[in-house]
């Protein structure tokens, strides 16, 4: 073992790297700083890893073209020998370091670790998490699949709002008139070279003042930030009931870190790669693209708006997000830490995740969206045609041709755009239903010149049918017993 | 050469060579920016724009709303299939015709025509649209996106060749198109 002694000294004599090392390895933190609250940070470095190797994996073999990146996800999902586990652990991985980095803001956010001295962590902290982002949007570019060019359209057509400059920005964010092979080639550029070239450069920050500054010690209730103390009593902290980073505090972060990466490839093997789904061919228009599960909140966002929102939330509401994030640490960058007592902070919290989580739950089955082939394939349930007359089967008839269903749903099949018909009959009147089909109105078009006389009437008969056994249809009031008289 | 005022030869070099060194960093920059500009620069004057056939007008019925595909007239050698591009026409009767961008006039998802009830439904975020394009109902702010027309020689044929998006094409299309929505 002495020539390996004198190997490692040789090197040493000329790199000078053991001793900074070992320094940093061995930096004191807080002892109660080593919690399994703490793991989620150097979780997100291990996935990044992870990416880069798999990435550079992936990149033996697509081919950042219009015309062959698709057949090379196949080639690679279905001919290269463990092509699709490696796939499947890069779009795992990706889903992961999402969530990770998310969970890891939350928990630096409750446990006040932005606070001073580490405004700038959490800066550049902003900064990786957009980047992260980022890197998903032009990854799920690069399955240059229908789900992909079709998410192009919807990312040029938000860009096209800026004022003034945003053709300009779409052109350049294309690469060109339309979603094509240029377009492809730059989000490949960007999802290889630029955006990890940065997210290197910055997460090497990131660590470096972890390291100079010290991880954030467990926030105890009462215990106040100042800005002209801090720091003393950090050090008399870590000096006395601090322990050496390696090898007291790191066993945490090494269980928790390969228990991600168990978890990553464990949902490779069950779950497989995603897609691609079908070809990038604009022409094949029976297709409804849907992003990956990060930004489907976006998703659902953007059909709920009130359409006069719209412009102004997709370009004022993330610039006025990441200027909030930013500016966090300086409008609150000393006092209280603990999250017990900082009840705004816990329910922005809490109301921003159930705000996400509702959105995404929404975006899982899209009540916004006509179901395409609901007139088609759900037919009407027979409960509602015993008993009826020529005239309303009729009428049930023209609502299935008109595909009134695939915004209307009967027995629970059918459209959630527009209300369940079940009991319609309740609601409106025999007038007030025509007027409805004739006119539209209230996000309803109007039928008016689709519909013939004779089918309006069938129609409307129909519908007159739709109520519960045992109550009445809704009547003019006018015409009721002891009614007013218009 | 105790003077303060002094500058010291190696420090007037080391001036001159940050000088020297930025104007090459500009003179290379001009070349970069104006190849990362190219996509926008080649648009001016609707650069990109051209008249395209949809084939035969007897291809498409009076008084019905077909899909037809066209190249796109701008195409790179590894474009693929993605210059193929749909569109749908209707005749109205005669030679007069509308021909609408797939891309629903809200986030650009392809809109579906549905000829019994004569609307155009858009799988994404549920916009609809009435057979002349006109919104129906949904989060759209505005019609169907519309390209310009002509028939010749029995052609029918659309000026096209953008990517029809909401804040482009309003100016693109309302500029050029005598029917514009």
């Amino acid at each position: 073992m002495r020539w390996l002694t004198q190997i490692g000294e040789w090197f040493d004599h000329r790199l000078q790297l053991a001793a900074p090392i070992r320094d940093a390895a061995e930096h004191r933190v807080p002892r109660n700083a080593s919690s399994w609250f703490y793991v989620f940070g150097s979780a997100a470095l291990t996935v990044f890893m992870l990416q880069i190797v798999t990435g550079i994996l992936l990149a033996l073999i697509y081919v950042p073209s219009a015309s062959e990146a698709w057949s090379s996800l196949q080639a690679l999902n279905h001919d290269v020998a463990l092509g699709w586990f490696i796939r499947a652990m890069h779009g795992w991985g990706s889903n992961f370091m999402v969530a990770i980095v998310l969970i890891h803001m939350v928990q630096v956010f409750l446990f006040g670790a932005y606070k001073f001295p580490r405004e700038l962590t959490w800066i550049i902290g902003v900064f990786l998490l957009l980047m992260t982002l980022g890197m998903a949007f032009s990854g799920q570019v690069l399955r240059f699949d229908q789900d992909a060019y079709w998410g192009l359209g919807i990312g040029a057509s938000i860009a096209s709002r800026v004022p003034i400059a945003g053709p300009a920005i779409v052109k350049l964010m294309l690469g060109g008139p339309i979603i094509a092979g240029a377009t492809l080639s730059r989000f490949f550029a960007l999802h290889v070279f630029v955006i990890p070239g940065l997210l290197i450069g910055f997460v090497c920050l990131h660590v470096l003042m972890v390291l100079k500054l010290g991880i954030n010690e467990w926030p105890m209730p009462g215990r106040l930030v100042k800005r002209a103390t801090y720091e003393r009593e950090y050090h008399e902290l870590t000096q006395k009931e601090g322990e050496p980073f390696v090898p007291d505090a790191i066993w945490k972060d090494m269980f928790f870190a390969a228990f991600i990466l168990i978890a990553v490839a464990a949902c490779a093997i069950y779950f497989g790669p995603f897609g691609p789904s079908g070809q990038p061919d604009p022409t094949i228009i029976q297709t409804a693209p849907k992003p990956d599960y990060f930004f489907l909140w976006l998703y659902a966002l953007l059909s709920l708006l009130p359409p006069s929102m719209e412009t102004p939330a997709l370009l004022i509401g993330p610039v006025v997000a990441i200027i909030g994030l930013l500016l966090l640490p300086f409008l609150s960058g000393e006092g209280e830490k603990s999250w017990k007592r900082r009840p705004i902070a816990v329910l922005t919290v809490l109301l921003i995740a159930i705000t996400l989580g509702t959105f995404t739950h929404l975006a899982g089955f899209t009540p916004w969206s006509p179901h395409m082939s609901a007139w088609s394939g759900d037919p009407v349930p027979e409960k509602f045609l015993h008993g009826t007359t020529a005239l309303q089967r009729q009428g049930a008839l023209v609502f299935q041709v008109k595909q009134c269903r695939n915004c209307h749903s009967l027995g629970e099949l059918g459209g959630q755009r527009g209300p369940a018909l079940d009991s319609v009959a309740v609601r409106l009147t025999p007038d007030q239903l025509i007027r409805q089909v004739i006119q539209g109105g209230g996000n309803m078009p109007a039928y008016g010149k689709n519909l013939s006389p004779a089918e309006t009437t069938a129609l409307v008969a129909f519908l007159e049918t739709l109520h519960p056994e045992g109550q009445s249809p809704a009547r003019e009031a006018a015409l009721r017993e002891g009614g007013m008289q218009p | 050469m105790s003077d303060e005022n002094l500058i010291s030869r190696r420090g007037l070099f080391t001036k001159i060579g940050v000088l020297f060194n930025g104007l090459v960093a500009v003179a290379i920059a001009v070349p970069i920016v104006r190849f990362l500009l190219s996509s926008i620069t080649r648009g001016r004057n609707n650069a990109y724009l051209s008249w395209v056939s949809l084939g035969r007008t007897s291809e498409f019925p009076e008084g019905e709303t077909r899909l037809a595909t066209f190249r796109n007239p701008y195409v790179m050698p590894t474009d693929g299939r993605t210059v193929d591009t749909a569109c749908w026409v209707r005749r109205i009767e005669g030679d007069q015709f509308q021909v609408f961008a797939i891309n629903c006039a809200h986030l650009g998802c392809p809109v579906r025509w549905f000829a019994q009830s004569g609307l155009f439904m858009c799988p994404c975020h549920g916009g609809a649209y009435y057979r002349d394009g006109s919104r129906a109902s949904g989060p759209p702010e505005r019609g169907l996106f519309e390209y310009p027309n002509k028939v010749e020689n029995g052609l029918i044929t659309i000026q096209a060749g953008e990517l029809p998006t909401p804040g482009a094409s309003a100016a693109l299309i309302g500029k050029n198109s005598p029917c514009a929505g």
